[in-house]
């Protein structure tokens, strides 16, 4: 087994493998504690589907597909962060029309393009093991990115987020901080597509927060938890992908389901047995 | 006569305000001027425009017609100086936060960016948490407080950039009457150096603790006393419930046309 592990390490696509799910892990675990802490999740979902119509386009007209994810997406966060403002429309339907209208544009495209649609399943599913440099260039930037905003913005971005509305009576900046964080929203879910694809991305920016949130209610930890408890499951999924020849990114989710499981059965047998020493 | 003047500060001056939300007008032709030391209750039934107003003094609402002019001991620096308390169902009380980030959130006009704050900063909220009760608890995220223990936390917050306006939003909801009577002790207190502008459904309470009212209701009725009395609601149109304690507690409902 453990030779095993030492020529895995050995190989290049092993080696982009890990690195991108530690850059992914951080980026997710900063940005899902964002998201999760300010509940939103649904706005997330909405534009990780609106990013697909960009795949389809990419494809169509013959450019990086991922380009085309970064403008729909980049597009679709900023018309939400002002539509949902300015337009009478009820956010939640509205998000569920964008995130619909992505997703068909997304198969019009495709179905238009010539000849077969190579890759197609890796952007929908995602596949680790085929990250190439650029994307784990691109992923390091992001990672740099947003890790100098939120340590430079910490508390600001922690004060808006806790209490809009009281941040607006003190003349802070909460319009370009929205704007700022839904772009950087944006571009970590477009550019982890690579590592666990469209539909799965949205667990990779919960379930590490979800199992974090039980050992902890502070921000800050929840942000560190969060990369760590995504990297172990990267990690493990990765070998577990590996090891049973599975799709990579299915198997990091499923890897992390089982973390949030055997953590939330911990606390529940902790409590039960700290009630039965009450009750002696 | 000349001696009065002299506590007649003016801090804000509200002149002709219509404002409301989208096309809806929820208060019209409103004018009221807020002097230095006012202790004033906002009453009014439900929906008649006292959350609108106490918006339209923060900034957070634009007006339609009208203007609320700030005077220049109301500034410092690019904000007002207006303590805010909200309503705490506004608050999000699950949120990943400790009750002294939260407290410290109401210096954030002065950090923007990463910087120690200043140890008087540091030090006045520590006086403050220990003076509402809540310094034991600093640490706690506010996800394990009472309702009592979050209006504390929120009170710190918005004293601790040393407010010369305090503004709070129906502070007496889901809190205990043990805590309500503190806190009007509390607001009695802090009325010996700043404004408080209170708004409250429970005028029976706040009569004895404020100094004037004013009446909302999509317009506003100024009241120069604390003395509440049917005839005077019922001039006002402003129906609202009368709470007085006797032997038995008793409620006068009263009603009147609209």
């Amino acid at each position: 087994m453990m030779e095993n592990l030492m020529s895995l390490l050995a190989m290049n696509f092993f080696r982009n493998a890990l690195l991108a799910s530690l850059l992914a892990s951080i980026t997710c675990g900063i940005i899902g504690t964002y998201i999760v802490s300010r509940r939103i999740v649904f706005i997330s979902g909405g534009i990780t589907h609106a990013s697909f119509g960009g795949i389809g386009m990419g494809y169509y007209m013959g450019f990086d597909p991922i380009l085309g994810a970064v403008l729909f997406g980049i597009f679709s966060a900023l018309g939400i962060e002002f539509f949902t403002r300015k337009a009478d429309l009820r956010e939640d339907s509205a998000i569920a029309m964008l995130w619909a209208l992505g997703m068909a544009l997304g198969i019009i495209f495709i179905f238009l393009t010539p000849g077969y649609a190579p890759n197609l399943m890796s952007y929908l599913f995602g596949n680790i093991l085929t990250v190439s440099l650029t994307d784990i260039l691109f992923l390091t930037l992001l990672t740099l990115g947003i890790g100098a905003f939120f340590i430079l913005f910490y508390r600001m971005i922690l004060f808006i987020s806790f209490d809009e509305e009281y941040a607006l009576t003190n003349n802070t900046p909460v319009r370009l901080f929205n704007m700022i964080l839904i772009c950087l929203v944006a571009l970590t879910i477009v550019l982890n597509i690579r590592v666990v694809g469209i539909i799965l991305v949205m667990s990779l920016l919960t379930i590490p927060q979800a199992i974090s949130n039980l050992f902890t209610r502070y921000f800050h930890k929840m942000i560190f938890l969060s990369i760590f408890f995504g990297f172990v499951g990267s990690i493990s999924g990765l070998v577990f992908s590996y090891v049973y020849d599975i799709p990579s990114g299915a198997a990091i989710i499923f890897a992390l389901v089982l973390m949030y499981g055997i953590a939330k059965l911990f606390f529940i047998a902790r409590k039960s047995f700290t009630k039965k020493q009450h009750a002696l | 006569m000349f001696e009065n003047l002299t506590y007649m500060v003016p801090l804000i001056e509200i002149r002709h305000l219509t404002v409301g939300y989208e096309e809806n007008i929820i208060l019209s032709d409103v004018s009221l001027t807020i002097h230095d030391k006012d202790f004033i209750g906002v009453i009014g039934p439900n929906g008649g425009g006292k959350t609108t107003l106490l918006k339209a003094i923060l900034g957070l609402l634009q007006p339609f017609r009208g203007e609320v002019i700030f005077h220049d001991c109301m500034t410092e620096g690019n904000h007002h100086r207006i303590g805010y308390l909200p309503q705490i169902n506004n608050i999000d009380r699950k949120f990943p936060i400790s009750v002294s980030e939260v407290v410290k959130s109401g210096l954030m006009s002065k950090k923007v960016i990463i910087k120690k704050y200043a140890l008087k900063d540091l030090e006045y909220a520590g006086e403050l948490m220990n003076e509402m009760g809540i310094y034991e608890i600093r640490n706690k995220a506010i996800g394990e407080l009472s309702g009592g223990q979050i209006q504390r936390t929120l009170l710190c917050r918005a004293l601790v950039n040393h407010p010369k306006l305090l503004v709070l939003d129906e502070p007496n909801t889901y809190v205990d009457n043990r805590f309500e009577k503190e806190l009007y002790e509390k607001l009695r207190r802090f009325n010996e150096s700043i404004a408080i502008l209170l708004v409250s459904h429970d005028i029976g309470t706040i009569s004895t603790y404020v100094k004037s009212i004013a009446c909302v209701n999509h317009s506003l009725h100024y009241h120069p006393g604390n003395k509440i009395t049917p005839e005077l609601m019922e001039a006002y149109e402003c129906p609202i419930q009368i709470i007085t304690h006797g032997k038995i507690p008793h409620t006068v409902l009263h009603q009147h046309e609209s």
